[in-house]
């Protein structure tokens, strides 16, 4: 018919890319490069120093340090964010309609409110005097704890906060998803004698593991790059203990002027980033091609 | 199987209703754990110095009498009111870049395919999975180039890295879904491009645009890495930054003004999904699944 002619314009086409393609290129792919370029400078950026940022890093404790820290926090939070998320939306699920979505507006708050600012009120719950948390756990006869001086708390305490500030979102993933379950599949299962643990476990799981599985990896990549929770909660203390790549790399490149190490810190981040942005979009791509 | 009829159902409808106890206890923990930091943040901001010194009274309630004065202190002496006009006017000139970049771009690779544009589509999605704490570095030499450090332009320049992928991807998905037949309509009665996107488009896909605005303004509002790196002047500040920032100075009981400023600083952000909660979900739930 007519469409095809007047639809194949390249040129408007092309034009109407330019300014998403502009933004790509000059402020995501060349900012890239250049941290590569930044990384092999010497701190005044005057000389060529090829790989000694990364071997220095290498050679230094408090960089090993932040690669655990930054590993063990992502995968704990995401995995408490995806049991409570999972559990959260489970129970909204199994209430009667018409009640589900006030339940649901109130879990999602704390995704809404800026992390930079429930932190803020976090670290006023963790406050070492005025601590309202300890307030209760000693009217509980539990003794006081001291959130963020000790490292060990503090690690709980960061990843206690990340949870809190994440586990709506997997909560609104896994609801969407559940809704999407045939409601006969449950009442065959019924029929046949299913308690509630074997519908979970032979009828719910399965039909939404793709979604855990992509929500997962997307969380792994928020979670591993966070930077607000611990630069308002510790800054990185004690003693660099709670450091996350980004606060690392903040506190080296920004706070410390050496851009080139900063920029070095954080490209640590890249190759776990980029494994887990080709599964994601493998997996996209899959779910794609199965709608179409 | 038909032997027992009798006590099958009513197994049954036991088991239903014990699911139903569990679910509603398990609600209950949840929203405790999820709204008790906004509800102390709350009760903090409205009590005295001198009740939020004492250490021997409940915390959790205000016993000695309600005060605005925090709020009030706040608004009137504080930079706060700065913060807040900085706030908007960022968030409001990316939004509007944001959204223009995104639709222009997302109708073009929903429908018109050109030579790359499957490749440019992929790039977007790899874009929005690029965290901010990767580029901020880099980010501040050509901010410092541009002679933006230090204002807020350097955020109007950057966040839009932030936002437009994601819109962009979501935009595709729901111009994506228009049936064709709709714009062969229009284009057979001669609409050109731009008023096919004007007269078909974004009012088909509203609710898309609604909530890739939504995405496009919380992302803004909530930033706290790039001002925080780039802005050290107060009178450039945004709510985040200022907000921690510039409030913990000053007398040692800051706290009633700090957990005030918090709350008005995440106020727009919680009004505006209060009011479109279900645009938020849609394109929260959208931005990962659709293909």
């Amino acid at each position: 018919m007519l469409p095809p002619l007047l639809r194949r314009k390249p040129a408007v086409a092309v034009l109407m890319c330019v300014p998403l393609f502009g933004l790509i290129l000059g402020l995501v792919a060349y900012p890239f490069f250049h941290a590569l370029f930044l990384a092999t400078l010497n701190k005044a950026e005057t000389a060529f120093v090829g790989l000694d940022n990364f071997s220095f890093l290498f050679g230094r404790q408090t960089f090993w340090m932040v690669v655990r820290q930054s590993l063990l926090f992502a995968l704990v939070a995401v995995v408490f964010k995806a049991l409570i998320g999972l559990a959260a939306a489970h129970a909204i699920n199994t209430i009667p309609t018409k009640g589900q979505r006030k339940w649901r507006g109130m879990m999602l708050i704390p995704w809404v409110i800026p992390p930079a600012l429930s932190t803020l009120g976090w670290w006023w719950l963790f406050e070492p005097t005025y601590s309202a948390i300890n307030w209760g756990l000693t009217k509980l006869a539990v003794p006081a704890v001291p959130w963020l001086s000790d490292t060990f708390w503090a690690r709980f305490s960061i990843i206690l906060v990340n949870v809190w500030v994440g586990a709506p979102f997997f909560l609104i993933m896994y609801l969407a998803a559940l809704k999407s379950i045939p409601g006969e599949l449950y009442e065959a299962a019924e029929m046949d004698g299913a308690g509630p643990w074997q519908k979970f476990f032979y009828i719910t799981l399965p039909m939404i593991r793709n979604i855990i599985a992509i929500t997962t990896l997307f969380s792994i990549i928020v979670t591993l790059a966070n930077f607000d929770i611990v630069r308002v909660l510790t800054q990185g203390g004690p003693l660099n203990t709670t450091h996350l790549f980004a606060t690392y790399a903040f506190r080296v490149g920004i706070e410390s002027g050496d851009i080139p190490l900063g920029a070095a810190v954080s490209l640590f981040m890249f190759p776990m980033l980029a494994i887990l942005a080709f599964i994601i979009l493998r997996n996209v791509r899959r779910r794609a091609a199965s709608l179409a | 199987m038909t032997a027992v009829p009798v006590t099958g159902a009513t197994s049954l409808r036991a088991n239903r209703r014990w699911a139903l106890i569990a679910a509603y206890a398990c609600l209950g923990i949840f929203v405790v754990f999820f709204l008790f930091p906004p509800y102390y943040m709350l009760v903090t901001s409205l009590k005295t110095n001198a009740e939020i010194a004492e250490l021997a009274s409940n915390p959790w309630i205000v016993t000695d009498g309600v005060t605005f004065s925090h709020y009030e202190h706040l608004l009137t002496e504080s930079s706060f009111p700065r913060f807040f006009l900085n706030t908007t006017i960022v968030t409001v000139v990316v939004v509007a870049i944001t959204m223009v970049i995104s639709v222009l771009a997302a109708y073009s690779l929903a429908r018109l395919r050109f030579w790359g544009s499957g490749v440019l589509a992929t790039g977007v999605f790899l874009t929005y999975l690029v965290p901010d704490t990767l580029l901020f570095i880099p980010l501040f030499k050509i901010v410092g180039w541009l002679g933006l450090l230090d204002t807020y332009w350097s955020l109007i320049l950057v966040y839009p890295t932030l936002t437009v992928p994601f819109c962009t991807w979501i935009m595709i998905g729901y111009f994506g879904s228009i049936p064709r037949e709709l714009d062969e309509a229009a284009l057979i009665d001669g609409a050109n491009h731009l008023q096919m996107l004007l007269k078909v488009f974004i009012p088909v896909a509203l609710p898309g645009l609604i909530a890739a605005t939504i995405f496009a303004f919380t992302v803004a509002w909530a930033n706290f890495l790039y001002p925080l790196a780039y802005i050290y002047s107060e009178s450039e500040m945004v709510l985040t930054v200022g907000t921690v920032t510039t409030l913990i100075k000053g007398d040692v009981f800051h706290w009633g003004g700090l957990m005030a400023g918090a709350l008005l600083a995440a106020a727009p952000p919680v009004i505006l999904y209060a009011f479109l909660m279900d645009y938020y979900i849609a394109g929260l739930t959208s931005g990962a699944t659709k293909g």
